[in-house]
């Protein structure tokens, strides 16, 4: 399909250039400019920019389908404008052998929304005991392996994983949780886990395991992804170890960056989330970093869950929110409040994840893949969780009022939302 | 922030979550309310008939023998009708949630959920899922709160002590673990109790804990020092012998209360404790029995206060 | 309107029930009005027994539709009522319903010998079978009005109209 664009506001995040102009698509990449196209969309009043790209959003297929279904959550994906997005492999059972793999990808692929880049696991069954195949996984799609929010406890079998996959060049992404000192905790270790009576997480059992995976990483020469940043600790050790140039980079989740344990209010299940939510001082750090260019990107850490399992007393509720809708209204809200241009807020949710995960797209400059989100940033979304179409209402975000707006969401040329 | 979700539109107790947030109107109201109910609880008919017709379902998801026959005796006392429902050996081990549970029981008509749960912030996800005229009160949820327990202690004191705005009071022992600790800590702050201590082991005290807007204190004799009132916390044997505690005789030397440590606190302290006691772990049998114990007088004031509170939710 | 002295009807009420007083006599008062009343009349009839005073807050029969009562008194009634002859003393007399209340509640503490009901003033409007034994006045209330004692920080009893809380 050969496609013009025409009198959008072009955001190119990857060259930091902003201006209106016509964009053309051929052959499902981004093509110099031509006449005749076959379809010609009017973007009047939005923003024409790179689709997003999600390092983290969890489709619950195999095993979950009872909480979201590969349909659901493509569905939210194509709706938030995200064209890419890595999976973790936390399903059931967990993405440690290459068949599942490549029917997760097949799977994906025929339902032609977003792209999908899965996550391996790097430990089989995701138990920190054995390594998984990673060359196999690698060959059937993985992008990079990791041990999603489950404990890796054994240093040895860390430091022993991190070799390995430094040795065919691999990247391997961790959260860094020290898991005896989280053991047992739901909520930040701080005055409100004190008020609430709730177990508490303290902020050291990040920075200690970060420190571990950091000197690993020093001594491995593994390249390593720091998945989901909560304290300000960490930020300085991340900080640190980028200027010493070790080949790290990290993420934040778009929840911590916005709320923090005062948001728990009386017990608020949907704000039982992986890590917790923590001091309002760290929150302010993330959301620094995360402009200085500490934290590389922002993701939905996107986690349907079903309403039995929030409809819980919170230490008991699964932790997880939904967030592949609003992925874009809250980077927004973040750039506004950091009073950034809005390529450099779309910057952390378009290229830097794309430099992550090792792709070419997050770009608008000719031969570029035509993943395209079509917004309008200043129209207003009331999140009304029923209104999703990810099958994950659960969002601490219920009720507020956000700006931005998906109208079209373009992936490989083709347009598989309209809003 | 969303509403105090105890209170109705117009600022009434509703339900009785935690003493956390509640004004300083209530707390007097709900005792002396309680005062009236003592009155009740000393006559030969002690029963008076403003809850007739009711029906009082004690939903206990963690055992406790104890507190579920306070209670009991305080529904009967208010002529309502008492079921009691043992959960954690009924629906829940058939894998019922705790919502559907709920639902279940109201619709046999209930009118108060009297709930102890082990997971904090429990009795909050029933209130919000209640009918507008079913009112619930946390009996005991997780470490977070026990404010029926808080407001009995709170009624002991002014009984013996009237005045709080002069008044220094020590919270001995595992406060980490503690929703007594708690709920009782809101209300002299809410009271207007010029000093609350803490006292205990590190490893005892919640982080924090000064946020409460109480002093810490390490050194039990530091911490006993004219003291007004001790409140001694039960320890539980579980906690011993692990990464908290060492042995219970080790704890006893540090933390017990014993008469030789009391005479640091003023000459007219009163001591109390929330029960069931462990003799020789945190108190010494001569000061459990001793002079200055009001531990069975809490055990009676515990009545009065409980059909205040019910009496006061159910009108509401 | 001109609403009688409360002063001079403690005075008449105190000597219509002098004459009644002996060993089997106790009288009781109903907060708040009726309390102070039952102090005033308790210390001019110079009685022998204590006075009891009773908050009927728990007996209402408005609970259901009114919630708690905030603030009520704790009812205290210092002697044995078995067989005893009480006076039961309210300032005003209404719908009855509050007396009702009241004799409920004195039957939670035994079997008195009779109960006589003692009133500053009658206002009429009775919704129960209920009547004052001594009664110091009648009194027309306008509709929409509440009759009610006050008593000033020199202890001075007075009747006064307000607006009822229902208007």
């Amino acid at each position: 399909m050969r496609l013009h664009i025409k009198n959008g506001r072009l955001v190119d995040p990857a060259t930091g250039k902003e201006g209106s102009g016509d964009l053309f698509i051929s052959d499902g990449k981004i093509s110099e400019p031509f006449s005749k196209p076959e379809k010609t969309i009017d973007a009047k009043g939005l923003v024409v920019s790179p689709g997003f790209i999600d390092l983290s959003a969890r489709l619950r297929e195999p095993g979950y389908e009872y909480k979201a279904t590969l349909e659901s959550e493509m569905d939210a994906a194509v709706a938030g404008g995200v064209t890419s997005l890595a999976c973790p492999p936390d399903t059931d059972p967990p993405l440690d052998e290459p068949g599942l793999v490549d029917m997760l990808r097949r799977r994906a692929l025929s339902l032609e929304r977003a792209r999908v880049y899965p996550v391996g696991a790097l430990t089989m069954k995701l138990q920190g005991r054995a390594l998984t195949e990673m060359a196999e996984l690698a060959e059937a799609g993985c992008v990079a392996f990791s041990h999603a929010n489950v404990p890796l406890a054994d240093t040895q079998v860390l430091w022993r994983a991190l070799q390995y996959a430094a040795t065919f060049g691999f990247a391997v992404w961790l959260r860094a949780e020290d898991a005896w000192l989280a053991k047992g905790g739901v909520a930040h270790d701080g005055e409100v886990a004190t008020r609430l009576g709730l177990p508490g997480i303290p902020g050291f059992a990040e920075t200690i395991a970060l420190s571990t995976i950091l000197e690993l990483a020093r001594a491995t020469g593994a390249r390593v992804h720091v998945c989901r940043l909560s304290t300000s600790g960490a930020v300085e050790l991340m900080r640190r170890a980028k200027a010493e140039r070790l080949p790290v980079s990290c993420d934040v989740g778009i929840h911590h960056v916005h709320l923090c344990d005062m948001d728990l209010g009386y017990f608020d299940a949907n704000c039982r989330l992986e890590p917790p939510l923590r001091s309002q001082r760290d929150r302010d750090a993330l959301s620094r970093a995360l402009a200085d260019g500490t934290i590389d990107c922002l993701c939905s850490d996107h986690t349907p869950v079903d309403e039995d399992g929030k409809h819980l007393p919170f230490a008991e509720a699964e932790p997880g929110a939904t967030g592949l809708e609003l992925l874009l209204p809250l980077a927004l809200k973040w750039g506004r409040a950091r009073e950034l241009s809005l390529a450099a807020t779309l910057e952390r949710i378009t290229c830097a994840p794309a430099r992550v995960l090792g792709v070419a797209a997050g770009s608008l400059a000719p031969g570029a893949p035509a993943d395209l989100a079509l917004f309008d940033p200043a129209a207003a979304l009331r999140v009304t969780p029923e209104a999703l179409k990810s099958q994950g209402k659960n969002t601490p975000f219920a009720g507020y009022e956000l700006q931005g707006r998906v109208r079209t969401t373009i992936v490989g040329g083709n347009v598989v939302y309209e809003g | 922030m969303q509403r105090n979700p105890q209170l109705n539109a117009k600022g009434e107790l509703q339900h009785l979550l935690s003493i956390e947030g509640l004004p300083r109107e209530v707390l007097v109201q709900i005792l002396d309310t309680a005062e009236s109910f003592a009155g009740v609880t000393e006559r030969e008919v002690k029963k008076v008939p403003i809850l007739r017709g009711k029906s009082v379902f004690n939903l206990f998801f963690e055992p406790s023998t104890r507190t579920r026959t306070t209670f009991e005796i305080a529904a009967k006392r208010l002529s309502a009708d008492v079921i009691n429902l043992n959960i954690a050996v009924s629906s829940q081990s058939k894998g019922e949630s705790l919502l559907d549970t709920v639902a279940n029981l109201s619709a046999m008509q209930a009118d108060i959920f009297v709930v102890r749960h082990g997971s904090s912030g429990a009795p909050y996800l029933i209130a919000r899922h209640v009918k507008p005229h079913e009112h619930v009160v946390n009996a005991g949820d997780g470490r977070h709160a026990h404010p029926t327990q808080g407001l009995l202690d709170l009624f002991t004191i002014r009984h013996y002590k009237q005045d709080f705005t002069r008044l220094t009071v020590a919270v001995v022992g595992d406060v980490l673990h503690s929703r007594v600790a708690r709920s009782l800590i809101h209300g002299l702050t809410t009271l207007g109790a010029p000093e609350v201590r803490v006292i205990g082991p590190q490893t005892l005290l919640p982080s924090g804990v000064e946020s409460l807007g109480v002093r810490v204190f390490h050194d039990m004799r530091a911490g006993l020092k004219d003291c007004d009132v001790v409140v001694m916390l039960r320890l539980q044997s579980e906690r011993m012998g692990g990464a908290l505690l060492p042995s219970a005789q080790e704890y006893f030397k540090n933390y017990g209360l014993t008469a030789e440590k009391l005479r640091l606190a003023r000459p007219d302290a009163i001591v109390m404790h929330p029960g069931p006691m462990n003799r020789g772990v945190e108190i010494d049998s001569t000061v459990a029995d001793g002079p200055h114990s009001v531990i069975l007088p809490q055990v009676t004031f515990g009545i009065a206060v409980r059909m205040a509170v019910m009496s006061i939710v159910a009108g509401n | 309107m001109k609403l009688p002295d409360a002063e001079k009807l403690c005075e008449q009420l105190a000597a219509e029930l002098r004459p009644r007083i002996d060993a089997k006599s106790a009288m009781i008062g109903l907060y708040t009005g009726g309390a102070w009343l039952a102090e005033r009349l308790h210390k001019l009839l110079d009685m022998k027994s204590p006075l009891g005073l009773m908050d009927i807050a728990f007996y209402r029969d408005d609970y259901h539709a009114q919630g708690l009562h905030h603030d009520p008194k704790r009812t205290r009634i210092p002697f044995d009522v078995n067989g005893r002859d009480l006076l039961l003393v309210d300032d005003v007399l209404y719908t009855g319903r509050t007396v009702r209340a009241a004799m409920n509640e004195l039957f939670d503490y035994g079997r008195p010998g009779s109960i006589s009901l003692v009133v500053l003033a009658d206002r009429g409007g009775r919704e129960l079978p209920i009547c004052a034994q001594h009664c110091g006045a009648r009194v027309e209330v306008p509709a929409g009005m509440r009759l009610r004692l006050t008593r000033a920080d020199d202890g001075r009893l007075a009747l006064a109209l307000e607006p009822s809380r229902a208007a």
